[in-house]
């Protein structure tokens, strides 16, 4: 293998490695739980596509064909990522907000997971404990 | 021509399913080729309970520009993020929800809005209004939030109206 594709590769690998870094740092450094559910969501989308980058061009370069799966994963991960912020977000919305601490939801009167049908059955919902 | 549309409800899933088959083949050869096309053939078949209507989509062209947007954005959005964290403290930050009227109403549409606020600049979808109206919003940091709002209608939202409805 060439030099320079070892050098692509590398600077790839250790881009990837730091946009990963920097995700999981924003997990601990972040203190409100809403704001540190964007730093996974997001600096990790360059962090696993620099790695997915490097193993494209190590396919190029050491077995001469171009690889797919990186481009399916790339896929995969660009429609899980909003699905499971989404519901991250909306298990905070049920247990830590209620519809006067959210901004009004206009002339629908409230947000989707407050609007929640009332039923005789279900006991009194107390706040849970934080943990 | 009727016969064609309840074998294949969906052609687009059919050719989509085939495609991503190979991908994961990662080989092309007729075998994969076939049951790449029996995949795409049996499963929107059978979940086709599922996806009663098939959205219109107009304009290839206008999907592919709104997806090079979307991929640069995505790039912008972690340098940008990366930056928020590593180098804005805590107090200095300006966390907001904000509101989105939405004139989108094809729920793909709105899937899709959504998906992509969450994934471009310190923006996560978090919530729909009842009805679907309104999308609820939070921002990483917005010292402006309707700055926010109106970026997000011109950028995406309309965009999308071009190609969805």
């Amino acid at each position: 293998m060439s030099q320079i594709f070892e050098y692509l590769i590398a600077a790839a690998l250790v881009l990837g490695g730091i946009f990963g870094l920097v995700g999981s740092f924003g997990l601990v450094k972040l203190n409100d739980p809403m704001s540190r559910l964007h730093a996974p969501t997001k600096a990790t989308t360059l962090g696993v596509g620099g790695v997915l980058i490097a193993s494209m061009i190590h396919a190029i370069a050491s077995e001469g064909h171009l690889s797919w799966h990186e481009l399916l994963i790339t896929l995969f991960l660009f429609l899980t990522a909003p699905i499971t912020a989404n519901f991250i977000a909306k298990a905070h919305i049920h247990r830590h907000e209620t519809p006067q601490s959210l901004p009004p939801a206009g002339e629908d009167g409230l947000w989707a997971t407050h609007d929640v049908p009332a039923s005789p059955e279900a006991a009194p919902t107390a706040p849970l404990a934080r943990d | 021509m009727r016969m064609f549309a309840r074998i294949f409800p969906h052609p687009l899933l059919t050719g989509l399913l085939t495609l991503v088959w190979l991908l994961l083949v990662n080989r092309y050869s007729i075998n994969s080729l076939l049951f790449g096309l029996l995949l795409g053939t049996v499963i929107p078949f059978i979940t086709r309970p599922y996806w009663p209507d098939r959205p219109a989509l107009r304009n290839p062209l206008k999907i592919l520009a709104y997806l090079l947007i979307v991929i640069w954005d995505i790039v912008v959005a972690n340098f940008t993020v990366a930056r928020i964290v590593l180098f804005k403290s805590n107090a200095s930050r300006h966390p907001a929800w904000i509101t989105i009227p939405l004139e989108l109403r094809k729920p793909e549409a709105i899937t899709v809005l959504a998906g992509t606020i969450t994934l471009t600049p310190g923006t996560v979808s978090a919530d729909l209004s009842a009805e679907g109206h309104y999308l609820l919003v939070h921002c990483l940091d917005a010292p402006d939030p309707d700055a926010v709002r109106d970026e997000i209608k011109t950028r995406y939202e309309r965009r999308l109206m071009e190609i969805f409805e």
